[in-house]
């Protein structure tokens, strides 16, 4: 009932909730980043954790940039006919995939597949104990879980956004080629002169911030699981929600900082 | 030597440690029984400090539990926990050997296999599970590769949450007859967890017993019988009436 009758003091506390939330997962990465210097450095951790990040996640990147990238270039044709400008489809789709789409949704494939593994499986190490069992054996499970997979996020999606924006631009040149009878080798001169080297940069700086987000994410909701089944299904959950929200938010916030002046 | 001094711990409103005391002398075996629910395994994480108490004092020779270098501290113990706590993703002999492979014991790879497949034989183990993962191993078979972690780096404190709970009794036995090796020639000291009445007389040189988050009886385990305590007279003969609830 008073869900309906005040959503004021609903609304507040959400509020509330979400900034506590906010700051504990500050505290979190930072204590990530401290660990990130302290030895012992778990390298086969590391090397299992870029497999699972970044080249187990190819497929699923190939194939979300190639339908994208063609999708855009038929929206941009026929948008673009309205008023006579459906050459300009090339250079759409290059910026459209690597400024904003080629992120954003590497980033989003990314929390569906590996946030959502990474806080399933550490939750269920914390339920079955085998978080403390690391613990009792002189491992810190910051050092031994977490950094492993942060700084897989960080050196691997940034690749994964740099093969996603190809891949896309790829997806838009067959889609131009094949059906919209552009010249191929036009195409790709256009695509080419139009980008900068800004453009690029800012594409995959965003993929660096959602690849430690995407991460983060997944390990904070693990570690501070519930009990149960439904300590780890919460979890999970919540670690995909965070993880979708805050690469959408930082997007914004990115986008602003790279291209407002 | 252990010694609890008033320990406590509640989650919320469930007061699992209402004031432990207790005292583990270097080189002795303790063996705490006590009902389901009453708190064992939570003073034993008390110890091992993950779980922090909202009171009282543990030392461990001398020291503050609290207050330790954490990495020295927990180097001295080994825990086989009460479901195994192996770690899924690794092969059985990688989780014994864990402590073997990395940090301060670190060895060569094939020493630490080696010391291992020592390990798990000592529980009764063969050496073809040793390449097997823990998921692939019957609950009986996890408990011990779980002991087997425990044991493999010889800590000086081992502690043992229920170490024969799901094997059959001639395994049990083996179980019981390695631990009082450990405590007898290596000297280690030992705290075990049990509700198998056979394990303790194997096992303790001293008992107690938790109850209402309190130790309800403790002594050497010769006076178990005669002790005339309610409680524990209750509790090692197994009868539904006495002073102890059977609903809790
Ligand atoms: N992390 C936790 N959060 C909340 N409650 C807990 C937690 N750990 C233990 N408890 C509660 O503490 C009480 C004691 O648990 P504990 O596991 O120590 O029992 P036990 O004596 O080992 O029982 P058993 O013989 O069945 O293993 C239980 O009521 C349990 O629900
Ligand atoms: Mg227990």
């Amino acid at each position: 009932m008073s869900l309906l009758l005040n959503p004021l003091a609903v609304l507040g506390a959400a509020t509330l909730g979400m900034l506590a939330a906010l700051g504990r997962i500050s505290i979190y990465g930072f204590s990530t980043l401290r660990h990130m210097f302290r030895r012992p450095f778990y390298v086969k951790e590391l090397g299992i954790a870029l497999m699972q990040v970044g080249w187990l996640s190819l497929p699923v990147v190939g194939l979300t940039a190639i339908f994208t990238g063609g999708a855009l270039a038929l929206q941009i044709y026929a948008g673009g006919a309205r008023f006579n400008a459906e050459a300009v489809v090339p250079q759409i789709v290059a910026i459209g995939m690597v400024r904003e789409l080629g992120p954003v949704l590497v980033g989003l494939m990314i929390a569906a597949r590996v946030t959502s593994s990474i806080a399933a499986e550490i939750a269920t190490m914390k339920v079955t104990e085998q978080i403390d069992a690391l613990v009792t054996l002189s491992t810190h499970p910051m050092q031994y879980l977490t950094v492993p997979r942060v700084l897989a996020g960080l050196i691997c999606v940034p690749i994964l956004v740099g093969v996603g924006d190809i891949i896309g631009i790829l997806g838009g040149y067959a889609v131009a080629t094949g059906t919209l009878g552009f010249n191929a080798s036009t195409y790709i001169v256009n695509t080419v002169d139009f980008l900068e080297l800004r453009d690029v940069f800012s594409s995959l700086a965003k993929g660096a911030v959602f690849g430690v987000i995407a991460t983060l994410m997944g390990c904070y909701y693990g570690m501070n699981s519930g009990r149960g089944a439904q300590g780890v299904g919460a979890a999970t959950k919540g670690s995909v929600e965070a993880a979708a929200i805050l690469i959408l938010a930082a997007n914004f916030v990115l986008t602003g900082v790279f291209f407002s002046v | 030597m252990i010694t609890l001094s008033n320990v406590k711990k509640s989650f919320g409103d469930n007061h699992v440690l209402r004031g432990v005391d207790l005292e583990i002398a270097r080189g002795t075996s303790m063996v705490i029984i006590g009902g389901s629910g009453t708190g064992k395994s939570v003073a034993l994480k008390c110890v091992l400090g993950l779980v922090t108490p909202d009171s009282g004092v543990i030392m461990v020779d001398g020291q503050d539990a609290a207050k330790a270098e954490r990495d020295a501290f927990l180097a001295r113990f080994g825990m086989l926990f009460q479901g195994g706590a192996l770690f899924d993703s690794l092969p059985v002999w990688q989780n014994v050997a864990f402590r073997l492979m990395r940090g301060a014991l670190k060895r060569p790879k094939d020493e630490a296999r080696e010391i291992a497949i020592e390990k798990l034989r000592r529980v009764g183990l063969k050496a073809d599970v040793a390449d097997r993962l823990p998921a692939e191993l019957s609950g009986g078979m996890q408990k011990r590769v779980g002991l087997a972690r425990a044991i493999a780096a010889e800590p000086e404190i081992i502690f043992f949450d229920e170490p024969t709970t799901g094997l059959d009794p001639i395994m049990s036995g083996v179980i019981n007859d390695l631990i009082r090796e450990i405590v007898v020639e290596m000297g280690a000291t030992a705290m075990t967890i049990t509700h198998d009445m056979s394990s303790v007389r194997a096992i303790a040189d001293h008992v107690a017993m938790l109850h209402d988050g309190v130790i309800q009886w403790t002594g050497p385990v010769g006076d178990m019988d005669n002790a005339g305590d309610p409680y524990l007279d209750q509790f090692i003969h197994g009868r539904a009436n006495g002073p102890i609830e059977s609903v809790r």
